[in-house]
């Protein structure tokens, strides 16, 4: 007797939504058992992990923090992994974008302008994550260099240049020495909305960001070309499509999206430029475009669960004294699970006996 | 002359944990799998390695242990790539997010632990000869065990049958199947052979190398050895050159920070990764032909009976 797969002829909608739901479960129970076997109880670990994070408005707000960058990185990553583009270096083209927008604050602080500034800021912050997300495009289409190693490796780079400008050219000079940039002033910060001041415009940027996603990939040519190009390569050819020049726009749109999300972050929650500005927000969201099943709309939940990860993971540290890293092990796991129920959808598990004929 | 050996030294010591993965993944590639999961593997091979060798006082055990967590890695993505035809891309990016995370879990009570790093041989006269002496007889025993296991694959891919079955199971796989051949079966060996190089190039890291474990220790080591088994072409010698170009790149980049040369140090640190571009944008530029990669190269398979 054997186990085999047979691909399904048609995947259920029940299935799309039942695949991902069950990966959380699994990833829960898993948790659950590694928590246990660290001796830690299990069920008040994973109230701190899941629970406390909604517990009040506060957190809930900061749950939108978390979650928007997330979302808005994932769904560039989205339209790149439905054409076969493996973009894996999204946190670079973060670091980037925060970099290209934080000149704009640097070069115009303490001049008085007026709160354009910040407009500004998020258009270099975009076009800063597209240009850089362009270099292993460009490396790919025109030179056929694998974009997975070139994209990673560009991540340290940028994460190097970072380190270099806060310490260098652009620490503030009375800031005692502090590896960080002048704070912002208060036309290059995204205004507070809420009286604690977390909820910020870019959170709603990030609701934008769904909905115009969605509409492109369910309404437009270039959604079908994305599609197309992923799942048959040839026959996307053959109808003129040039999958060359898609590697350039879907690099180019996560870029953009990347950087919109760094510059987000450094024009809201944080304020300034320092040595570290994403706890790793590029590489996570990888795993929120998997759990949203590439859907724009399952990526808004997605994010959502993510960011429960990152809050529940700081919780963890104050209340239970776990080191991050626990986090990183609950994002691992879930990805697994999720590729590993992904395969449910697309096949049949099915169990034969040996010799007979299937 | 002093220096010259010191730095010659210092890039055989950088250079052997690269060496040591890339071999593996060469294997693992050659097989038509691709595992993205080298970095997770191998800083989970250099906890694993240095938290046993710290519990038992023993470097063997250590490195044994490095060994058999790569192993074990390796053997959740058999799992999700054989056994379930996961994308394999995912698959291996799940590896890498899990065991920078577990590593961090399993190396956090020995943050800050020391210990002596592994005894080199000694060979009487020989490794006293100038020059050479301790270059070729005075190394640690994994440096000899690096380049024994390139011989052995590279004999073993080109010269044997077992190599030829496992170059047509990653050329085509339909066709090695109706041969008789059992692809699920040669792939999870050359994923675990993969899974223990890696493990032990941890190892050498957490027990040679520096010696002791911080989180985030192979710092892009795993994804370096990616890109130096294509810089190989998918062969098992040529992976020695790139084991030593990006080993002595990263050795001279230290020395180059220690010179004050002017340079941002931070110019410098990033000198390994830019090397891997424009290493691999080189590559491009050359013709093509031998450097072909396996043809079957991360395509799931499934019998079609």
């Amino acid at each position: 007797m054997r186990l085999t797969l047979e691909r399904r002829t048609q995947a259920g909608i029940w299935a799309s939504l039942a695949s991902p739901t069950l990966a959380v479960v699994l990833t829960l129970v898993f948790g659950a058992l590694l928590f246990s076997l660290i001796g830690i109880p299990p069920l008040a670990a994973l109230t701190v992990y899941f629970l406390s994070p909604l517990a009040d408005l506060w957190a809930l707000e900061e749950l939108t923090v978390k979650a928007a960058p997330l979302i808005l990185i994932a769904l560039g990553l989205a339209p790149c992994y439905l054409s076969n583009n493996w973009n894996i270096g999204a946190e670079g083209q973060l670091v980037m974008g925060a970099v290209a927008g934080s000149a704009v604050a640097i070069a115009t602080h303490g001049q008085g302008h007026g709160s354009y500034i910040v407009w500004l800021m998020l258009a270099a912050g975009v076009l800063g994550g597209a240009a850089y997300g362009l270099i292993p495009a460009v490396l790919k289409a025109r030179f056929g260099v694998s974009e997975i190693l070139t994209s990673l490796m560009l991540v340290y780079v940028a994460d190097l240049l970072l380190d270099y400008l806060v310490r260098g050219p652009w620490r503030d000079p009375k800031g005692f020495n502090f590896p960080t940039s002048v704070s912002f002033g208060f036309e290059a910060r995204l205004p507070g909305l809420s009286e604690t001041g977390r909820l910020h415009p870019g959170f709603f940027l990030m609701l934008l960001a769904v909905a115009l996603l969605a509409f492109m990939l369910a309404r437009t040519l270039k959604g079908f070309e994305i599609r197309l190009v992923g799942e048959a390569p040839r026959a996307a050819r053959f109808g003129g499509f040039d999958d060359k020049r898609l590697t350039l726009f879907v690099f180019a749109l996560s870029g953009a999206l990347a950087g919109l999300a760094g510059i987000i972050e450094v024009a809201g929650p944080i304020g300034n430029l320092q040595p570290t500005i994403s706890p790793g927000y590029g590489f996570t969201a990888i795993i929120v475009a998997f759990l949203g099943r590439l859907n724009p709309f399952g990526i808004l939940i997605a994010g959502f669960f993510l960011a429960l990860t990152f809050i529940g993971g700081e919780n963890a540290q104050i209340a239970l004294r776990l080191p991050l890293d626990v986090t990183r092990v609950f994002q691992g796991l879930l990805l697994f699970f999720v590729l590993a129920c992904d395969t449910l959808i697309l096949y049949r598990l099915r169990v034969t006996r040996e010799g007979a004929p299937a | 002359m002093m220096i010259f050996e010191a730095i010659l030294l210092t890039i055989i010591t950088a250079a052997t944990p690269l060496l040591l993965a890339a071999i593996g993944e060469v294997v693992v590639e050659r097989s038509g799998v691709l595992n993205l999961g080298v970095e997770g593997m191998m800083i989970m091979g250099a906890a694993s390695g240095f938290a046993v060798a710290i519990l038992t006082g023993s470097s063997l055990l250590g490195v044994m242990a490095g060994l058999f967590a790569g192993m074990a890695m390796s053997l959740l993505f058999a799992a999700l790539v054989l056994g379930l035809a996961a994308n394999q891309v995912a698959s291996g990016l799940a590896l890498t997010i899990f065991g920078l995370g577990l590593s961090g879990l399993v190396g956090f009570p020995f943050v800050g632990a020391k210990r002596e790093a592994m005894a080199h041989l000694y060979l009487p006269y020989l490794s006293d000869l100038p020059f050479f002496g301790r270059v070729i007889f005075g190394q640690d025993p994994l440096v000899y065990i690096a380049f024994a296991l390139v011989v052995a694959v590279a004999l073993i891919i080109s010269r044997t049958r077992a190599g030829l079955i496992l170059r047509a199971v990653g050329e085509n796989h339909h066709s090695a199947h109706a041969l008789g051949h059992n692809v699920r079966q040669v792939r999870l060996l050359a994923i675990l052979f993969g899974g223990a190089c890696a493990g032990l190039a941890g190892a050498y890291l957490s027990l040679v190398y520096t010696p002791f474990w911080t989180p985030g220790m192979t710092a892009g080591r795993g994804w370096i050895a990616l890109a130096i088994v294509v810089f190989a072409s998918w062969r098992a010698g040529r992976a020695v050159i790139g084991a030593y170009i990006f080993g002595g790149v990263s050795i001279l980049q230290l020395h180059a920070q220690g010179f004050g040369l002017g340079v941002p140090a931070q110019a410098l640190a990033a000198l390994p990764y830019l090397t891997t571009i424009i290493v691999l944008f080189a590559l491009s530029r050359l013709p093509r032909g031998s450097s072909r990669a396996p043809a079957c190269l991360g395509q799931p398979f499934l019998p079609a009976r």
